[in-house]
């Protein structure tokens, strides 16, 4: 693995890096949360985009790993003076740094930069494309949930899994309509119409089935619900329906979580209480949505110690984008 | 300057001699056979390689004024001439729009002033390209310029009622209508060819029905003014059909192509690269097979450049921010063997119909309505049909690179041409 742009790729790949996340989460029990895997390394987290999740977490993991972690942010930075997204790339490239997360709200602005700068690049999240760790982390926090200790070496073969919301907005779903069915997972989309990709309602390319009507979906009793955060204002009067419309259709409320008493609950965050989610729901013992947090940040220390890591056997080797 | 040309396969056919005195073509056997340079008349030697009728691109952007950091006039013929082209129709959205009669005598005078390929200025149908009222477009055709184009290119005349009257007064000044048919409400914010792919990359999508239904809205106009219709850049299958029932129907309607339309498709978007990014979008694989095949049919009517250049820091961005647009003028030819003749859709005498005699007559372009007969203009196309080449950026004579086909093999290469007599490219470079 030379960079991690997408959450596409083999299952052997997939389960290396969600076994080295275990390895990685022991570290959370320690007193001393630090391993020397990077040191002298330097890493920029170049965030066009506010984000305080995902950026907190890759800052953590480079930390834990013992890099130098450097964060710059679109806001005041070159960026807002109008440089372009080559420019700043081939800047900080420039000052010796190893490796570069990114986030931006261009999809495919990673990759560019990726073939522009000749350094390791992480997407942490490009526009509606990806967000491929997110992926990772919803696919160590479910595995761990089925499997406990006993998860290395495994996939999600047979889970059957429903991804609920904006889903052709949503770079979380894209990531885990990719990388879920490569671990074995079933996986479904449900949202109404408007929030449903062409891609789905073929089913070619994602390779996952597409449903409007969350209480069929809700009937076949699958083993994950994925709940998306919805921005209902971001998407203008021509396509979204109103909350209380999508409440009625594809809220989890406490009503629709009775009928899935055995259904394992994720959400990326932050949540809409009350509108993709209902507070019970997100506060029962089904729901992983800390855990969800916490498997985060050994997923990213996962990540950057695989292209990293002068000692890893996949660093310098070319493999997959 | 009498020239003779020796041997050359004319629209594909059998050999045989062209000769060009005074700016027309002339009788050959008025021309001593023995004649040598030294005779003071020029003589090329073109056995192998096939005469064409000088192209005429209906649709290239040459950015000036405003846009000369892109291209110029001066630049854009250039490109123009080593394309083949010697006649070019210069879109309306440069800045200021070409919506007064001030603008479009510009351009043509800078034209005059290039010289190497006739420019004529197309005229905006609104002012501004803002699609709220009419440009004067009686002022515009009885301008110097003689606008016989109208065109709000790079965007669409969205409202029906404004269309309508642009469609009742065009027919008054026997002009055409050239639209870009984009519903602008079904494509906000779209930058790709709305597909599965596109879903897969996080880009928003351009739905074929966005142009298709335009199209249909139109050739009704069309037809109840009994106006004329262009319609710009068609990229897909629906639009065919859309085009095909129109004519059928008995409108007025005329369509073109692009060459990147032609041969490239959505797939080249996966690499993010803006190079990639134009307007229509490229589309489907079965959008390109369509277009191929209405080309052959003739239900689309001509081959158009769209020629669009950008400057590098347009293009090297992220491909939601990059411009729209690719180069075009310097490849066309070479594409349109690749898809239309190396495939059997389409002989020479049919490249010649698709690229110079009909976008004259779409245009009223005199001069091109008996190609290379004797007493025409000497628009003469000399190709080597046999030769292949990469694309380079040294094979681009624009002042922008922004070429799909960089890095790509395309067949045949422009080695002589003249325009209305005078010789603009000699062995594949412009004559200074």
């Amino acid at each position: 693995m030379k960079h991690l742009l997408t959450a596409a790729m083999p299952r052997d790949e997939a389960i290396a890096l969600l076994d080295l996340a275990e390895d990685m989460h022991q570290i959370q029990d320690r007193e001393v949360k630090k391993l020397p895997a990077l040191r002298g390394r330097t890493v920029v987290n170049l965030f066009f985009e506010d984000s305080t999740r995902t950026r907190s977490s890759f800052e953590i993991a480079g930390k834990w790993l013992s890099a130098d972690v450097i964060n710059v942010s679109g806001k005041g930075s070159s960026v807002s003076k109008g440089e372009s997204l080559r420019d700043t790339g081939l800047t900080i490239a420039a000052m010796g740094v190893d490796g570069v997360v990114v986030r931006s709200g261009a999809s495919g602005a990673p990759a560019l930069l990726a073939d522009w700068i000749g350094r390791p690049v992480v997407n942490a999240g490009d526009g509606t494309h990806e967000h491929p760790t997110q992926a990772l982390l919803d696919a160590f926090a479910l595995r761990r949930r089925i499997h406990g200790d006993a998860a290395r070496g495994k996939g999600l073969d047979g889970v059957r899994i429903a991804i609920v919301g904006d889903i052709a907005h949503s770079r979380v779903a894209r990531s885990n309509a990719l990388l879920l069915p490569a671990l074995g997972a079933e996986v479904t989309l449900v949202g109404p119409a408007a929030f449903l990709p062409v891609a789905a309602a073929d089913g070619t390319r994602l390779g996952v089935r597409a449903e409007t009507d969350l209480d069929l979906v809700l009937d076949e009793q699958p083993d994950a619900l994925m709940l998306l955060r919805v921005q209902l204002e971001r998407q203008g009067g021509h396509v979204a329906p109103s909350p209380a419309e999508y409440i009625t259709g594809w809220s989890l409320t406490d009503e629709r979580l009775a009928r899935v008493p055995e259904a394992t609950l994720l959400h990326p965050g932050p949540m809409n209480r009350g509108l993709e989610i209902s507070s019970r729901a997100a506060d029962s013992d089904r729901s992983t949505i800390l855990e969800q947090v916490t498997a985060g940040v050994s997923v990213r220390m996962a990540v950057l110690y695989s292209l990293l890591a002068s000692d890893h056997p996949s660093s310098d080797n070319g493999g997959a984008r | 300057m009498t020239t003779l040309l020796t041997g050359a396969a004319v629209l594909g056919g059998a050999p045989r001699d062209l000769a060009i005195d005074g700016g027309v073509l002339v009788d050959p056997a008025t021309i001593d056979p023995a004649t040598t340079d030294r005779d003071g008349v020029e003589v090329v030697d073109a056995s192998g390689l096939i005469a064409l009728p000088g192209l005429v691109d209906l649709h290239t952007h040459l950015r000036q004024p405003g846009g000369e950091q892109a291209e110029t006039i001066a630049s854009g013929v250039r490109a123009a001439a080593v394309g083949g082209y010697t006649c070019v129709f210069a879109m309306a959205n440069t800045n200021p729009v070409a919506d007064t009669p001030a603008v479009v005598e510009q351009v043509h005078r800078l034209g005059l002033d290039a010289g190497l390929a006739t420019v004529r200025p197309i005229g905006a149908v609104t002012v501004g390209l803002a699609g709220e009222r009419l440009a004067d477009m009686t002022m515009l055709a009885r301008s110097a310029a003689r606008v016989t184009v109208f065109s709000d290119d790079g965007k669409c005349v969205a409202d029906a009622e404004l269309m309508r009257r642009a469609l009742e007064h065009a027919a008054s000044l026997g002009a055409v209508v050239a639209q870009h048919a984009q519903d602008p409400a079904l494509t906000r914010g779209s930058v790709m060819h709305e597909s599965p792919l596109a879903a897969e990359l996080g880009l928003t999508g351009w739905p074929s029905v966005a142009e298709a239904s335009i199209v249909a809205r139109d050739a009704m106009l069309a037809e109840a003014t009994g106006a004329r219709l262009h319609v710009c850049h068609v990229s897909t299958r629906e639009t065919v059909e859309v085009v095909r029932a129109a004519k059928a129907r008995g409108i007025a309607i005329t369509a073109e192509v692009t060459p990147h339309h032609l041969l490239l498709t959505e797939e080249l978007v996966r690499s993010y690269d803006g190079r990639f990014k134009v307007n229509p979008p490229l589309r489907a694989e079965r959008d390109v097979q369509a277009l191929r095949e209405a080309l052959a049919d003739g239900t689309i009517d001509i081959v158009a450049t769209d020629h669009a250049p950008h400057a590098p820091e347009a293009k090297q961005t992220a491909f939601a921010d990059a411009a729209f647009g690719m180069v075009g003028l310097e490849t066309a030819l070479g594409v349109v063997q690749q898809a239309m003749v190396e495939t059997g859709l389409l002989d020479w005498a049919g490249v010649a119909r698709v690229m110079s005699t009909a976008p004259a007559a779409i245009g009223r372009e005199p001069g091109y309505d008996a190609p290379l007969e004797i007493g025409s203009p000497a628009h003469v196309v000399l190709i080597d049909p046999a030769a292949r080449a990469v694309v380079e950026t040294g094979h681009l004579k624009g002042r922008s690179a922004n070429s799909p086909f960089l890095g790509v093999e395309l067949p045949g290469r422009v080695l002589h041409v003249w325009h209305g007599g005078r010789r603009t490219v000699a062995a594949g470079e412009v004559v200074a």
